[in-house]
């Protein structure tokens, strides 16, 4: 038999959330804690469809509406904004830490990058001098990587006064800001509150560029259902910019998929379901909170030695970075059954009321015996 | 206002084809949607990055066949993207991994190819393919492939090549698979009309079938936007037939380090509708009964123009029209006769001379056959 033509090919690195959910699956502990994954849990542990998805589903089955032709690009060239449903797919430079898959993505894309300083483990909140020199001392012109709100990993957002100051900073430096947002509306629960950094540099006639993801807010994980917005400062760029973004598409992946845009837009659309979607975001966010809170009361309730523990409360979204070293997760893992990232980052939303008190013990424990 | 930072990007051109289209909604399709929405245990979390592990196995067994050996000896990996999405993964995958950068593409193909592969990282060149003079295949031509570089790979259109419409015949296939082996060269299929193109799904699968038998090593893309009319669904699989099952599993391993950073993972909702039928034997018997059907409207769409181009006595040979197969006609109208009968009869084609039979009834065949009469009998 002739060799395999691909023979020399290695193996490839596995994703690394692979690992913890394999571990996590295999493991039998009855207290167990999956703090790895990053899709929202209700307080059951449960995956949640929206009732707002449902309806939208029930609407669209009734109607027929469906796999009916490629779904056209849209364009709103009136408000000088070229925006393109796409999978998600972004490219740009970055911010340590970051989504671990910002650096891949933009290695693939071949867009050169390099690092803002951004969190502080001494205070485990916001390296903001350190932030705001890097991004000063950036070459001009420069893309920036922000996260809109809730920062992935850390759960740490600048203030709305350091927004303005890093906006100052971008624009002095002619810097072009790429916001990646997530979690719009799942962070605080108001969907406006949570676009307000993006708000504020469009406000100042700046222009960028927003990936935005459906997949936390409305629950639309699997359906890959985003958008790519470029705002421009003409109508003339923006159509430029459209065409040059639908190339790029139709050599990716043609069009998008529909599924995923209808539910959205019918959402999006209805003003009652609109309003019902609000609701349920507040419902997620405010579970998530409310762990937060619990988590912390209970944490200092039972840790006497004075260690501040407020930035589980002070941070926001689904993430929190713990501040625990190597040694102090791996006591996490093997002997309190709890999961989380390799860089430290965990989920809230693998947590429930009721686990609070057992979270909170496993933290003291890690924290000042594990070393 | 200071100049736009995107002041220097130019107008890209307009996509050729992407335009209206008004596909058929197949029943069964409808049924398994259904089934999907009404079952309240259904939730949208993440699928892995290579997508849904029953959708990528039956898709496998679609097209290699239930008892395919590759299949069975685990030589074969799958992932679910859309059609393009398949081409774009398996090449930027070549791009990075394989010894031969450089992809042969028939002359013509899909407008979307070269782009697809260019963008992809690999140095696109043609061979012949189509042959003008008989409106068939330019067998000769194919000896473009023979002057290929052992290892390049070759992009073959498992069937009802786009836009031509002209397969090779078996006997065809056979020998382009003795000369592209005996050249080491690499086959990468671009399955869009499985089921779609004969009727017959096991007979449209016939070429990638032939080269996997002999154990070698393919790629094959695979799309089920028109055989289950699922386009805005986004479905479709890459496989990768290799020579062990070591080699699959560490091929799998480097498609999701090409995927993770594209688009993470594929969407849900049209892989579930087609596994709900795949794994169904009624539905799947049903899907294949309604696939004949569209198959056997575009074959009678093929004989009705022929026949009305030779009641007209439209000078020329039309047979073509009914030696072709798949979608898509190549009539040999030239740009200026196209532009004609856009102008003076409203027909709408691409100005290589493509026609989609899909986009023909019966009670549309006539003016098209009046607007070919016209157009050849009138523009040089």
């Amino acid at each position: 038999m002739r060799t395999s033509m691909m023979s020399s090919i290695g193996m490839g690195a596995e994703e690394p959330s692979v690992g913890i959910s394999e571990a996590f699956g295999a493991d039998r502990h009855e207290m167990k804690l999956e703090l790895g994954l990053g899709a929202y849990r209700t307080e059951d542990l449960q995956p949640y469809v929206l009732n707002v998805v449902k309806k939208s589903c029930l609407v669209l089955g009734r109607t027929g509406c469906h796999g009916a032709g490629y779904f056209r690009n849209r364009l709103s060239a009136a408000c000088c904004c070229a925006h393109t449903q796409t999978f998600s797919c972004f490219q740009d430079s970055h911010i340590i830490p970051t989504w671990g898959n910002h650096p891949n993505i933009l290695n693939d894309a071949q867009l050169p990058w390099s690092e803002y300083r951004y969190y502080d483990p001494v205070t485990v909140g916001l390296d903001f001098q350190g932030m705001i020199s890097d991004i000063k001392a950036a070459p001009e012109g420069s893309f920036v990587l922000l996260h809109g709100c809730a920062h992935n990993p850390t759960g740490i957002d600048p203030t709305p006064e350091q927004w303005e100051i890093i906006a100052d900073v971008i624009q002095e430096k002619k810097h072009i800001p790429l916001f990646d947002v997530v979690y719009q509306g799942y962070a605080s629960g108001r969907v406006e509150a949570d676009a307000s950094s993006v708000r504020l540099f469009a406000a100042r006639g700046m222009e960028l560029l927003v990936a935005q993801s459906y997949s936390k807010n409305m629950g639309l994980y699997a359906e890959r259902i985003g958008a790519i917005n470029a705002v421009c400062s003409s109508p003339d760029s923006a159509q430029r910019v459209k065409s040059q973004l639908k190339r790029l598409a139709r050599a990716m992946y043609s069009n998008p998929p529909v599924h995923g845009a209808r539910i959205v837009t019918n959402v999006v659309g209805n003003s009652d379901l609109f309003s019902e979607w609000e609701e349920e975001l507040q419902l997620m966010a405010g579970r998530i909170k409310s762990v937060r809170k619990k988590l912390y009361d209970c944490l200092n309730a039972k840790d006497k030695s004075g260690k501040d523990w407020s930035f589980f409360v002070k941070h926001i979204g689904m993430y929190s970075y713990a501040g625990l070293n190597e040694a102090q997760r791996e006591n996490m893992r093997n002997k309190w059954h709890v999961y989380m990232t390799k860089d430290g980052r965990m989920a809230l939303t693998g947590v429930s009321q009721a686990k609070c008190e057992y979270l909170a013990d496993a933290f003291i424990d890690s924290y000042h015996n594990a070393s | 206002m200071s100049d736009s930072v995107f002041a220097s990007v130019v107008q890209a051109p307009e996509d050729p084809i992407l335009g209206e289209g008004k596909p058929l909604v197949l029943n069964v399709v409808r049924k398994a949607e259904q089934m999907l929405v009404n079952d309240q245990s259904r939730v949208k979390e993440y699928l892995p990055i290579t997508g849904l592990a029953d959708f990528n196995k039956l898709s496998a067994k679609l097209i290699f066949g239930a008892n395919s050996p590759a299949i069975q000896e685990n030589r074969v990996t799958t992932v679910h993207v859309s059609g393009t999405g398949s081409l774009r993964v398996g090449a930027e995958f070549l791009a990075r991994h394989y010894h031969e950068k450089t992809i042969y593409i028939p002359q013509p193909t899909w407008g979307n190819h070269p782009k697809v592969f260019t963008l992809a990282g690999l140095s696109v060149k043609s061979y012949r393919y189509y042959d003008p003079s008989t409106r068939g295949l330019d067998f000769s031509g194919l000896e473009d492939l023979g002057s290929a570089p052992s290892g390049a790979i070759v992009l073959l259109h498992a069937c009802a090549h786009n836009p031509t419409g002209v397969d090779p015949t078996s006997d065809q296939w056979e020998q382009i698979r003795q000369l592209m082996r005996s050249k080491g060269l690499l086959p990468f299929f671009d399955s869009a009309y499985q089921g779609f193109a004969s009727g017959n799904l096991d007979a449209d699968a016939g070429s990638i079938r032939l080269f996997v038998a002999d154990g070698g090593e393919c790629l094959a893309a695979q799309s089920y936007a028109k055989n289950m009319g699922l386009y805005g669904e986004r479905v479709g699989a890459l496989s990768i037939v290799c020579k062990t099952a070591d080699v699959a599993t560490r091929v799998e391993s480097q498609l999701k380090l090409v995927i993770r950073p594209m688009y993470s993972n594929p969407p849900i909702h049209g892989p579930s509708i087609v596994a709900t039928i795949l794994k169904d034997g009624d539905m799947y018997t049903e899907w294949s009964v309604e696939l004949k059907a569209m198959a056997d409207r575009i074959i009678s769409m093929r004989q009705q123009l022929y026949d009305a181009l030779c009641a007209r006595g439209t000078p020329g040979d039309w047979s073509h029209i009914i030696k072709q197969i798949g979608m898509f006609t190549f009539t040999g109208l030239n740009t200026n006769q196209v532009a004609f009968m856009t102008k003076e009869y409203h027909i709408y084609m691409t100005s290589d001379g493509r026609i989609s039979m899909a986009g023909l009834s019966s009670r549309t065949v006539p003016h098209l056959a009046d607007a070919i009469h016209a157009a050849v009998n009138s523009v040089a």
